[in-house]
């Protein structure tokens, strides 16, 4: 007979993310082995480390398996389409500047699809975060090529081997304006857990890429093993050079994964910049109608009107 | 005060600056766009007047990226609007697809060009009537209104942002080349004389609250970003919670609440109007601008002792099926003229099923109908030919 009174064997104790993590949603559909349960307990490690308030931490990704991941954390979170999450993420940071925006995406969905969102987002120095998963390949849709795949790696897509040259993100990234740029594999666990901590105290737009094992796809493709293999490969492969430049690191099938922190700079984001332009203007001029009026009268070099003509018109060269 | 420079009295004023006009006086505080002619006055405007309201003004750089932008911003509770013309709502459209599943309210200007394609920039057409309809992969319940002067691109943005709010979806405005660029007298009542509806807040505490719980009228209340409630929304079909569901039930569920919840309320969303409707033999269906450019001609049939009753639609959709329904057995036909091949004349087809006869007068767009054409339509309707 069972006594009510005995202590169970295991104790049943609340998971430790609970906090963050969608339980109700627990089985997640992630393959064993996958990298993603790896970068989203070190996100939600890094999000308590930075002390943010996750009542005030909204989350976006786009699609793919790594889209998957603003559906499992308990935070106001937004699976939206293929590559927008970025622009997207960026009208609600600036609705609500109170917020502290995260994009977690894939490297299919953040590169090929939304790549143009992705520089204008660094270019203007949006303040928010995008945290990218690259495995190197389209896992969801079944292992077709990525602007990722390495020279010479197998994909569905690429059956005698990739021959397409691959991006370096962080170097893309980078040079589109990032004010925080940071690489990290999933074993990084502590120094990514930090990286992500210092981004969501950051103002601007943050980079961080996460190299990541598809145990499924990439590596059945590419002979890699299990994710455990995958893992130990990125073990030999990474060194931690923070002095690298960003635009000199691709990612290869067998050269160093070259990690760290590369870009940290303070810069004004694309709402400082909104601001001072404005605050320049107005003080100018004390109602709107002075400050139309005022720019109106700037003298064209040649003035359209709209005529009946349709010549006159149509000389624009509008389309 | 810049903060309360919001215009009212009469001035003469271009449509698309009405249009913008509109927008902030519905209490829309963040514009996306892309440039694109007949549609960048709008943009222009706004980037002027937002951040005098302390509104968000940003120039993405496409339209897959401005509709994307409008729906995060409507998600953190602020109204949010776009404009544009035909290649860019066939950019906007996966996005606007996504809005409707979300239940994003917000709103989408088309100033509508000759088209396909590029076709033509700086002259008019209605040629997108049917692609806001089923521009989005799927079934979506959908509301298009169609201004035909500054006057109404005014009235009827501000009645845009109503319908987004009240059913939450993004809601469309088809004007056109002709009536975007236009100059004529607009009115602005003051901004307490509006008529402003905003979306349902949740009344719930977070724990309680669902994202996609709904009652009778078929349209779940709202949390915005930010106040702790932690939902999840999904472009996926999803369940009461906003979590991903991939069965027949919860799509069974979910695509005909979204169709309902419009065609349910077509009495308040169908907006229309109607001169010597009865005892007409022959009814002219226009909208837009072409409800202007064939008043003649029907003044002309009427000299000519015909029957002519006109009817005007403000909302092409939902489309006003009932009412041309009953119409289509009291009369000899309807004629519809406008500037496409024949896209909502196929709608009046559809409801006048056989009872009447339904005559299209086509304009590729570019320019406007001829006087004899119409004139001469409508002569052949009532006369039976
Ligand atoms: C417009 C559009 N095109 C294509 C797809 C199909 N699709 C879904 S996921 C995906 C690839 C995602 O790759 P990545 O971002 O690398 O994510 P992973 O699954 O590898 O994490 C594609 C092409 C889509 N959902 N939408
Ligand atoms: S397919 Fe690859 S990326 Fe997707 S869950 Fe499986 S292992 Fe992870």
């Amino acid at each position: 007979m069972a006594n009510n009174t005995a202590k169970p064997i295991i104790e049943e104790k609340p998971h430790p993310m609970e906090d963050l993590l969608r339980m109700d949603r627990m089985p997640h559909i992630w393959c064993s082995g996958c990298g993603l349960g790896s970068a989203v307990t070190t996100f939600v490690e890094g999000l308590k480390k930075a002390g943010v308030s996750y009542d005030k931490t909204a989350i976006v990704s786009g699609i793919g398996c790594t889209g998957r991941v603003a559906g499992y954390l308990r935070l106001d979170s937004y699976h939206t389409t293929h590559g927008r999450a970025i622009p997207f993420a960026t009208g609600l940071k600036l609705a609500n500047r109170e917020l502290t925006v995260v994009v977690f995406s894939g490297d299919g969905d953040l590169f090929a699809i939304g790549g143009n969102h992705l520089i204008h987002a660094a270019r203007r120095n949006v303040d928010i975060n995008v945290i990218c998963v690259n495995n190197f390949i389209y896992g969801m849709t079944g292992g077709q090529n990525a602007p990722t795949t390495p020279l010479g790696a197998y994909s569905s897509t690429a059956p005698y081997g990739n021959y397409e040259m691959p991006f370096n993100l962080v170097g893309l990234a980078a040079a589109a304006g990032a004010s925080y740029v940071a690489r990290w594999t999933t074993m990084h666990a502590r120094r990514l857990t930090d990286s992500i901590a210092k981004a969501a105290n950051k103002k601007g737009f943050c980079f961080i890429e996460i190299v990541s094992p598809c145990a499924t796809v990439f590596a059945r493709k590419n002979k890699g093993g299990s994710g455990l293999d995958l893992l130990k490969e990125f073990q030999t492969r990474a060194i931690i050079d923070h002095e690298a430049d960003p635009t000199q690191i691709p990612l290869s099938m067998d050269n160093e994964i070259v990690c760290g922190e590369f870009v940290n700079k303070d810069k004004p984001t694309f709402w400082e910049n909104v601001q001072t332009g404005i605050k320049a203007k107005l003080e100018k001029f004390s109602n709107w109608e002075e400050l139309q009026s005022n720019s109106t009268k700037i003298p064209h070099k040649k003035s359209v009107t709209y005529t009946s003509s349709r010549d006159t018109y149509n000389s624009r060269s509008n389309t | 005060m810049f903060q309360e420079s919001r215009l009212h009295g009469e001035f003469f004023m271009q449509g698309d600056i009405a249009c913008a006009e509109g927008a902030l006086a519905a209490g829309c505080r963040f514009f996306g766009g892309y440039p694109i002619t007949p549609a960048s006055e709008i943009a222009e405007r706004m980037a002027m007047r937002l951040p005098l309201l302390n509104g968000v003004f940003i120039q993405y750089e496409d339209e897959i990226a401005s509709m994307a932008g409008i729906l995060g911003a409507s998600w953190a509770g602020v109204k949010s609007m776009t404009a544009t013309s035909g290649p860019g709502i066939s950019l906007m459209n996966e996005n606007i697809g996504l809005g409707m599943m979300m239940e994003a309210p917000c709103v989408v200007i088309n100033v509508q060009r000759g088209s396909p394609s590029t076709g033509l920039p700086t002259t008019w057409g209605q040629s997108d009537m049917m692609q806001a309809r089923w521009g989005s992969h799927g079934d979506y319940g959908s509301i298009s209104l169609v201004p035909n002067s500054p006057q109404e691109f005014f009235d009827l943005t501000v009645t845009a942002f109503n319908f987004a709010e009240k059913y939450r979806l993004p809601v469309f405005i088809l004007a056109d080349a002709l009536v975007g660029h236009m100059t004529e007298k607009v009115v602005i009542p003051p901004v307490e004389e509006l008529t402003i509806i905003n979306r349902k807040y949740t009344t719930k505490k977070p724990g309680e609250y669902l994202a996609y719980d709904y009652g009778k009228d078929l349209v779940p209340d709202f949390a915005k970003a930010g106040d702790g409630y932690r939902y999840h929304t999904t472009g996926l079909t999803h369940d009461r919670r906003g979590y991903p569901d991939m069965t027949v039930e919860c799509q069974e569920e979910l695509v005909p609440r979204l169709v309902n919840k419009i065609k349910n309320n077509i009495n308040d969303i169908s907006l229309t109007e109607e001169y010597d409707i009865e005892g007409a033999d022959v009814i002219v269906i226009s909208y837009g601008i072409t409800s202007r450019t064939v008043l003649p001609s029907i003044t002309a049939a009427k000299e000519k002792g015909i029957k002519v009753g006109y009817l005007r639609l403000k909302t092409v959709w939902p489309f006003p099926e009932e009412k041309i329904r009953k119409l289509s057995g009291n009369v000899a036909g309807f004629v519809v003229p406008e500037m496409n091949l024949g896209q909502i004349s196929l709608e009046v087809e559809r409801c006048a099923c056989n009872n009447s006869k339904v005559k299209l007068v086509p304009h590729p767009g570019g320019g406007i109908h001829k006087f004899e054409d119409v004139l001469k339509a409508i002569e052949e309707v009532a006369h039976g030919k």
